[in-house]
């Protein structure tokens, strides 16, 4: 539900430019995607959109207001890995947020408003389909479950913003496509902003609003720590755009050989390889 | 004919593989005793096994006749009790210290120097200062513990809290947590079954400080005892001793292991990855 500026933003580490000139209006309810080669840049934004990093120029302004200084409960993120917590439950994990707003000393509630707690999570746990593994630690979790919980942990404290850091990258193609489902049923429930940065295109196709790419526009190796990576296409997607049709498509075949959302077993298959092309 | 790094022993095997070297020991032990008893038979370094069953009884299951205490046991409950004041106060101090450091950037540029140079200064080369400040007493040697192994944990735990991703930092801020929250709902309790581990390795420095303050200056004590005993070259009584504490060690880490996959079933499994 929020609009996101960024306005002639820079980030450099040591001398070395990692960004330079990102110029960006996100309106409200965009899903954007953000693809680019490794090493571009991408998480590195996404970190600066979380106030993990400063830029080292420009500014960012959410809704006209600038960025709060650290991460905070408006913007949510789900990384590849590490985002659940391996010694809370599941029930526990989807809880906590709840838990550290009505608890300020000791983050932790008990009795009847422990239950409350807990209940008010099972909602968002029924979303992500988790319900059975409520009593499960993460580490008895398939990777597709583990994120489907850093999603409802992360819904729970009802973010204006989605950050989303290659959340499916580690996931085989059938549980990938369910994820899909399940994302773009949640965003259009919700109307949060959402970015994803990835390295899957199709991914970045079927579930964007927008597409961007970083790459860098100086490939010399003599230059590459003096130019930066920039935004080289922005794409607006409309649902009847025929690349967002056509990666439908391969989503359907890569969903019809794999499992239903419930699978508690990873699968061993290979990611099917997708050629599609980026028509300017 | 496989390859030797492919043979794996079965239950029994490992069973007997496992026993066998204690059994040589003995027996090596039993043998050279023998040969050098038939020599002398009032020799004291290797008595034989008869010898031992007499100093056992009379050192646990007879009143001493000068105290009126079944050395022992009074011993042992001397020592452990040291013992425990030490690694007790030496956990707290990790935990405390160790999770400050590791977590929060300013205490660590304050803190973390401080700790590096004392964990490198010798403790037996503090005792005399402990005595002097502290007395003779318990206190000195509870003391000597902790300067012994708190620093150790202290730098244990920190680097442990700095191995948490930080992902898991991140994701708590964005949950809505406080700097206090995080330490008590996301680190501490993560940190738990890794002081476990810390602790059982710091058990055997604890055992060397606490029978080194006990050799120096005490009256009481498994290890007074065993310097004690060897003025009169009573090894009859020493190796039963050096047992009894080697057993006791082996039994602490025994049921630190067991208590870490009891309270913390998480850790177990996270670590089988």
């Amino acid at each position: 539900m929020s609009t996101v500026s960024i306005k002639n933003v820079w980030k450099e580490y040591a001398g070395q430019v990692i960004l330079e000139q990102l110029n960006l209006e996100v309106p409200e309810q965009s899903f954007v995607s953000i693809v680019g080669p490794s090493g571009c840049g991408k998480s590195t934004f996404l970190r600066m959109l979380l106030s993990q990093e400063k830029p080292s120029r420009g500014e960012i302004l959410i809704d006209g207001q600038p960025l709060a200084e650290e991460p905070s409960a408006e913007r949510g993120v789900v990384f590849q890995r590490y985002s659940v917590f391996p010694h809370l439950t599941v029930a526990q994990n989807a809880a906590l947020g709840i838990e550290f707003e009505r608890a300020p000393w000791l983050g932790k509630l008990f009795g009847q408003k422990k239950r409350q707690a807990l209940e008010e999570a099972e909602h968002f746990l029924e979303a992500v389909g988790l319900v059975e593994a409520r009593d499960k630690y993460p580490s008895a979790l398939s990777g597709g479950m583990q994120q489907r919980l850093a999603i409802a942990q992360a819904l729970i404290k009802k973010p204006q913003i989605l950050l989303l850091d290659e959340p499916f990258g580690a996931l085989d193609p059938g549980i990938r496509a369910d994820m899909h489902e399940l994302m773009l049923n949640l965003w259009q429930e919700s109307k949060m902003t959402i970015f994803l940065v990835t390295h899957d295109l199709r991914e970045a196709f079927l579930l964007g609003t927008r597409l961007i790419t970083f790459d860098r526009l100086r490939q010399n190796a003599e230059e590459v720590g003096y130019y930066g990576a920039t935004i080289t296409y922005d794409v607006p997607l409309q649902a009847s755009d025929p690349i967002k049709q056509q990666a439908e498509v391969f989503e359907a075949i890569s969903g019809l050989a794999g499992p239903n959302i419930d699978s508690s077993k990873p699968s061993r298959r290979d990611d099917p390889v997708v050629n599609v092309t980026v028509v300017n | 004919m496989r390859r030797i790094i492919n043979r794996k022993p079965d239950r029994h095997l490992s069973l007997f593989l496992a026993l066998l070297p204690f059994m040589l020991l003995l027996v090596a032990y039993v043998v050279s005793s023998e040969i050098r008893l038939a020599e002398n038979p009032g020799d004291k370094l290797l008595p034989g096994l008869e010898k031992f069953s007499a100093a056992i009884d009379r050192l646990a299951f007879q009143a001493d006749k000068r105290t009126g205490n079944y050395l022992l046991w009074s011993d042992t409950l001397a020592s452990l009790r040291r013992l425990a004041g030490g690694v007790l106060a030496s956990t707290v101090i990790g935990a405390l210290c160790g999770v400050s450091i590791g977590l929060i950037p300013l205490v660590r540029a304050g803190l973390s120097p401080l700790v590096a140079v004392v964990s490198m200064t010798p403790p037996l080369a503090i005792l005399p200062i402990l005595f002097i400040v502290f007395g003779l007493g318990e206190l000195s040697k509870v003391v000597l513990i902790i300067i012994g192994i708190a620093p150790f944990l202290i730098r244990d735990v920190a680097l442990r809290v700095q191995e948490l991703p930080s992902e898991q930092l991140i994701k708590a801020q964005t949950l809505g947590a406080n700097s206090w929250q995080l330490a008590l709902r996301v680190v501490l309790p993560q940190i738990w079954p890794r002081l476990i581990d810390s602790v059982r390795l710091s058990l055997g420095p604890a055992w060397l400080f606490l029978i080194a303050a006990e050799a120096v200056a005490s009256q009481s004590g498994l290890g007074y005892r065993i310097f004690l005993l060897r003025r009169y070259l009573a090894m009859d009584s020493i190796l039963p001793y050096v047992a009894w504490i080697t057993l006791m060690a082996y039994l602490f880490d025994y049921a630190l292991r067991r208590m870490q996959i009891k309270l913390f079933p998480w850790f177990a499994n996270e670590r089988g990855h």
